[in-house]
């Protein structure tokens, strides 16, 4: 932690700090929900992925899903987080349509993780460290469809009992930045686990965002004390989908708040709504006593107890995350820090760079990765997965830069070939003879026939040498680009007498 | 522990529970009652003991992540609307709630 206050906002009557947390709900990606057999796939047909157990008939019992325990454990050791082996279920209750049960079965006490922590990088390259506070898991609740009739809602439970994890952060963030920042990096992790597919669109990855604002100083006297009577009071922005939208939300709510502060009013503890035309946040209306759950553990599902043997065997598939395989970027192969950072933050670019890289020289394929490649991707409006270049198609074509075979310029050429006409870059360059030619008895032919056809030229060569570009030119122009650059600067230098 | 009149009516509201005005009194002694009875388990030492969860020796029994096909899946909207009151292409309809 910094000493001084970071990014310090303006306010008319003095500095004020902005803090930010967030509550992130993660959808395990598993099969089936989180205690019963039901599909928890997307997208199916009204009530169509929806058992008894979900719809809350009478007499039915939770079974828990193996599978979302290990995702969760998984989870928690991708966040650094200290594993619980005994937790427990909790009910909360509260009424809605969309809640057959009449209470979510949740963890309140007892989450299967506790505390953890992770890196998260800013845009100018500084890294900052979030602590997670816990990590537990729930059921989803089902969808209310209210604009389908005038007088009625629809409800559509296939959501209902699909698993949740709920990742709780620490109150670590202290700009727009950073908090958009750390649910980026949390979607980078959960994706890499496989724990969770991170789709926001679907509703996969959706965060609560915290903020409150204080006077600047604050935050270190709370960071001393553990005491939250130095920072202001929050409000929570529910259900916010975006990792742009998180950014909007605390820009939004920290300037709102000074506003109100500035105006001589208060600041409520209150549950608010993003408007995504709008870029606002409205206040959500509530009904007295909506916070009141009364907790208590489910007496349908005994504690949840597992073995160190197993969280050690789970710790065992762990992918090499992100911040491990941008330190051996670095290390393996030479790349700058932010290079090795953009192409770790996604499973499949990294995957895509290492095959190209391997065996290569890792800056060389790194420039072409994140340069050529990725740039023509963006303009195709297509993935990894549907690149008409394959990891090793753009290896080979490094390659034959790297035994020379071609030069820098001409492989930029047969590049775009392999991206219109696919094929393989060796084959391309044999076929459309645009071999280097590195053959000096060559080169010197063209290079003397030049010098003899242009008197003029030679003579003013010999006062400014810098001219000597020109010939250079006209060579590449007599060879069709083929011949080796370096080659052909070393003969005319020769030839020419230049230095 | 004597639980008050306003506290039953919170209770019962928080519970959906319609109690008419005149039976929150008695219910009110009524649970102070119950409770004042459970609180007798205060006076049993616990110390070092731990909690239990069951009264039998038993662990959580966990199921394996596939898709059932027996009343515990899905695969059913006609049975899970079944009961409700109004219904349109398998969704519940309800009166409408807008938060």
């Amino acid at each position: 932690m910094t000493a001084q206050p970071r990014k310090v906002l303006q306010g008319a009557t003095g500095d004020w700090e902005v803090v930010v947390g967030l509550e992130v709900h993660a959808q395990v990606s598993s099969n089936a929900k989180l205690f019963s057999g039901a599909s928890a796939e997307y997208g199916a047909g009204p009530n169509e992925n929806v058992s008894l157990v979900d719809a809350a008939m009478p007499g039915m019992l939770p079974v828990i899903n193996r599978y979302c325990v290990e995702q969760a454990i998984k989870t928690g050791l991708g966040l650094n987080a200290k594993i619980n082996t005994w937790s427990r279920f909790d009910r909360k209750n509260y009424f809605y349509p969309d809640l057959p049960q009449g209470y979510q079965i949740s963890q309140y006490k007892d989450p299967i993780v506790g505390e953890g922590e992770i890196e998260v990088e800013l845009d100018d390259g500084e890294v900052i460290k979030v602590g997670i506070e816990r990590l537990h898991l729930e059921q989803d609740a089902g969808k209310s469809i209210h604009d389908l009739a005038p007088k009625e809602s629809y409800v559509d439970l296939n959501r209902s009992g699909v698993a949740l994890m709920e990742i709780v952060s620490k109150p670590h963030m202290r700009s727009a930045e950073e908090g958009s920042a750390y649910f980026s990096k949390l979607r980078t992790i959960v994706r890499y686990l496989g724990t969770c597919d991170g789709n926001m669109e679907q509703g996969s990855m959706r965060a609560d965002v915290n903020v409150s604002v204080c006077r600047a100083g604050g935050y270190e006297k709370f960071l001393e004390t553990g005491d939250f009577k130095h920072l202001g009071t929050r409000t929570e922005t529910k259900n916010v989908n975006s990792i742009r939208y998180v950014r909007q939300v605390i820009d939004y709510e920290a300037r709102r708040q000074i506003e109100v502060l500035e105006a001589g009013g208060q600041i409520d503890q209150e549950t608010r709504l993003f408007n995504v035309a709008t870029g606002e946040t409205r206040i959500m209306r509530t009904k007295e006593d909506a916070h009141d759950y009364r907790y208590f553990p489910d007496p349908d599902l005994l504690p949840l107890e597992f073995s160190d043997e197993w969280v050690e065997e789970i710790r065992a598939t762990l992918p090499e995350l992100p911040d491990e395989k941008k330190r051996r970027f670095v290390e393996e192969y030479g790349l700058p820090l932010y290079d090795a950072t953009i192409l770790a933050m996604d499973r499949e670019k990294a995957d895509f760079f290492e095959a190209v890289a391997k065996g290569r020289d890792g800056k060389m394929a790194a420039n072409w990765v994140m340069g050529d490649f990725f740039g023509a991707l963006n303009k195709m409006d297509r993935d990894i997965s549907d690149s008409p270049v394959s990891a090793d198609q753009l290896g080979g074509l490094i390659d034959l830069i790297a035994d020379k075979t071609i030069s820098g310029k001409i492989a930029k050429d047969v590049f775009a070939i392999m991206l219109e006409e696919g094929g393989d870059p060796a084959e391309i360059v044999e076929k459309r003879g645009l071999k280097q030619v590195t053959d000096t008895g060559a080169i010197e032919k063209v290079v003397d026939d030049i010098i003899a056809a242009n008197p003029d030229q030679v003579a003013q060569v010999k006062e400014k040498p810098k001219t000597m570009g020109w010939f250079v030119g006209q060579v590449m122009k007599a060879t069709g680009g083929k011949a080796n650059p370096q080659a052909v600067n070393d003969i005319l230098k020769a030839k020419l007498g230049v230095e | 522990m004597s639980i008050d009149k306003e506290t039953v009516r919170k209770v019962a509201k928080l519970a959906r529970i319609a109690e008419p005005e005149e039976r929150l009194e008695p219910l009110a002694k009524e649970l102070s009652g119950i409770l004042d009875w459970i609180e007798m388990l205060n006076e049993v030492d616990v110390e070092g003991v731990e909690a239990m969860a069951s009264t039998v020796e038993t662990q959580l029994p966990m199921r394996e992540d596939v898709l059932t096909h027996d009343y515990t899946g899905g695969g059913k909207p006609e049975d899970i609307v079944a009961n409700a009151p109004k219904t349109e292409d398998h969704f519940f309809v309800v009166p409408k709630v807008v938060e």
